[in-house]
Order: structure tokens, then sequence, then C-alpha cells
């Protein structure tokens, strides 16, 4: 049996083609929920942090991480969940901003949420830039989003809300 | 009384609000008045089993007897319940339940916005990320109260007959005993009298701007820091464990 052995490094590079299963088109690196990988004599520790503490997206992430790894010949790998520090959307880099905002879903506004009723107000139309834009709910499809309609295009959209 | 001890009795009853307040907005799942709000509810729901699952979690680690959240949400009986007697209350209408979920988040609101500085790593840690959820929730019981208080005349008539009968369901949120004496003197816990102002004032304020009569303090129920609760818990129990109980260790 060849054990080949894994730096740190080379385990994130192979966990950053995993793709957020509710906005494929980030990773779940880009938008911070892969905090880190502890190597040691046991394996592989992924330290992940849920975007939203009930999160049902972590069990379809947790069995991604195992698959892709497995594909590469680790099995001795162990996901945790840790709380702290919490979750925030200033994390998103911008660059997966820019690629939420051209799936059509609008990205957080703010760099800091602050107050949640001015983040609301000033939520940009991901279809045409518009600021006219409405809320029709705070809650959407997914903890994480809230539905919009913009007042310009008429077209509806969702917006990943400030957190 | 042990460290271990209250500490354990203090997680179960914060993991006990969340699981049973969590289960009972989940009985709105598809029938909520619109589409919009069933989704909303049962993010709510979904927040807080999250909640739930850490607390519980966490709990089962103190005790040390290998319970997991599980392990303690479908084997203790209605008198190893530790949640307020306001979050096991009927659903009502969309008023009673708004209502509820108003003085509630209210509430978690100011409380963890003191533990967020608990010297409990992992209290700290869930605060931190409960603060962000609960705002949410707050802002959203408080549009629709004040909604259905400006509204109609039965919008209003309902939102203040469900402020009016769960009034006196919110005074034993502020009830302390040795357990919570004991862990505020450790800097774990929330010091309840320190925020009660806080949550009066607030409430008071929405009150009043949807046009709503604050009741006065009268008779408040209590019990749920020993185990007694409204014989409504006994039925949401029945309901949430019958699957563990008919089939233990049954798994998906
Ligand atoms: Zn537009």
């Amino acid at each position: 049996m060849v054990i080949t052995t894994y730096s740190k490094e080379e385990i994130l590079e192979i966990l950053s083609a995993i793709a957020d299963p509710e906005i494929p088109v980030v990773s779940i690196q880009e938008i911070g929920m892969l905090r880190d990988v502890v190597v040691s004599e046991d394996g592989y520790e992924v330290l992940l942090t849920p975007t939203y503490t009930g999160c049902p997206a972590m069990g379809i992430i947790e069995a991604d991480i195992k698959a892709i790894l497995q594909e590469k010949g680790i099995a001795s790998v162990k996901v945790t969940l840790i709380y702290s520090p919490a979750w925030s959307t200033d994390w998103m880099s911008d660059e997966a901003k820019e690629k939420m905002r051209k799936y059509g879903i609008a990205p957080p506004a703010h760099s800091s949420c602050g107050s949640i009723f001015k983040t609301e107000q000033e939520v940009v139309c991901p279809h045409c830039s518009s600021q006219d834009t409405e809320m029709i709910s705070r809650f959407g499809a997914t903890a994480c989003k809230a539905l919009y309609k913009c007042n310009s295009c008429k077209e509806p959209f969702e917006y990943f809300k400030c957190h | 009384m042990a460290k271990q001890d209250a500490l354990f009795k203090y997680t179960l009853r914060l993991g006990d609000n969340a699981l049973i307040l969590s289960q009972r907005l989940s009985e709105w799942c598809s029938y909520a008045p619109l589409i919009e709000e069933d989704l909303a509810l049962t993010n709510l729901s979904l927040d807080m089993i999250g909640r739930a699952q850490a607390l519980l979690k966490y709990a089962g680690e103190i005790e040390g007897m290998g319970k997991t959240e599980d392990t303690l949400a479908f084997r203790r009986s209605e008198r190893q319940y530790y949640n307020n007697l306001l979050v096991e209350q009927p659903n009502g209408d969309f008023a009673f339940t708004m209502a509820r979920q108003l003085f509630i988040s209210a509430f978690e609101l100011y409380f963890y916005s003191e533990m967020e500085h608990s010297k409990d790593k992992t209290f700290a840690a869930i605060a931190a990320k409960t603060l962000k959820e609960v705002k949410y929730h707050l802002e959203h019981a408080k549009d629709w109260v004040i909604r259905m208080g400006d509204g109609t005349g039965e919008s209003h008539y309902r939102i203040q007959h469900a402020v009016n009968e769960l009034w006196m369901y919110t005074g034993e949120l502020f009830e302390m005993d040795d357990v919570d004496k004991d862990l505020i003197e450790q800097g774990i816990a929330t010091d309840l009298d320190a925020i009660r102002p806080l949550w009066n004032k607030y409430i008071g304020d929405v009150l009043e701007t949807a046009a709503l009569i604050v009741p006065e303090n009268g008779y408040m129920q209590t019990g749920s820091r020993k185990g007694i609760h409204t014989e409504h818990l006994g039925h949401l129990l029945c309901e949430m464990q019958y699957l563990q109980r008919a089939y233990p260790d049954a798994k998906w």
C-alpha cells in the first residue's frame, strides 16, 4: 500500500473545487465557509463554518469533501463544524460577489452590516444595475437570501443578505 | 451546586427554547397565510433548529454521559424540559404567532448581546452566530405586529388579543434561580435583571407604534425552571418524539 501524504495547502487546493450547493458559481472557499485543514497522524481534519446555524447544505458539503478526497485516495478525513469566529458576508471576496451578481443574485451590499433596515434599502438589481428595487420577502428559498423585484427592468431577483 | 451541573441545566434551557419554538414554527409549513410567509416561518424554524443542535450537543458534552443532541431532544419527557412556557404555546392565528415571536426575539436579542461576552467560549461563539439571525427574526415580527396593529379593525383586534393573552407568559423570561446566580458570578450567564428594562422599553415602543395597548403586569405564569409546563408541551413532544419512541435508534 502506497501512502501519499498531502500538505495542508494541497488539501485546501483540492477542496477549493467544491461549489456551494445553493450557489454553484462560487466555491465553499470563496464564500468563506472553508476555514482550515489540520494535518495530523490520524489524518486530515477539515474545519468548516456554517453560513447559518441551520444551513441544510452542511451535510451535502461534508459528503462532497469526503468524496473529493476519497478520489485522491485520502480516506481518514474528519469534518468539524466551528462557530467561532461567526461567519460573515464580509469574508466573501469581490470576485465571488461579482460571480454571484452575474448568476442573478444581488450580493450583500455593504462590507459591514450595521443596520439591517439600511442595507435592505440599498439593494442594486443584478440584471440592470438599477437602484429602484423593492423587497418582496425578507426570507427567500434559502436562509441566506431575500426576495426582491426591480422596478426598472421588472425582473424578480434574490438578494444575498448581509450577515 | 457543582459547576458542571449548573452549566448543564443552563445550556438545556437555552437549547430547549430554540428546539421547542422551532417545532412550533415548523407547524406553519404549508399553512401560512401567504407563500412568502411560509418561507419566512420555516426559515426562522431552521435557524432555531441549528441553534438547538449546537446547544444540545454542548449540553451532552458538559453532562459527560455520552448523550448526543438527538438523545436529548428525543428521549427526555416533559418534566425534563426547561424551555420557557411562552415558546410552547400553540400557534393560534397568525397574530398570535407574531406576538409570541416579537416577545421572544426581543428577549433573545438582548440576551445574546450579553452572552456574546460570556467567559464560556462555546456560549460566546453560539451567541455571536445567533445574534445575526435573531436581528432578522425581530425585524420580521416587529413589521408584522405594527402592520396588524395599525391595519384593519379585524387585524387590530386580533393582534391586541394575542398580546393580551400572551402577556402572562413574559414575566417568566426574566426569572432567575441558583443556576443563574452561580453562572453570573462566574461571568458565564446573562443577568436577566439587566436586560429586563431594555426589553420593556423596546416592546413598549413597538406596541405604541402599532397603536396597541401595553397590558398591565398582572399575574405571571411560572414553572419551566422546575420543568413544570402548560398542557401544550406534552402534546408537542408526543408528535416530535413519536418516531424515536416507537422505533428507538431508527436512522435515515
Ligand atoms: Zn433591474
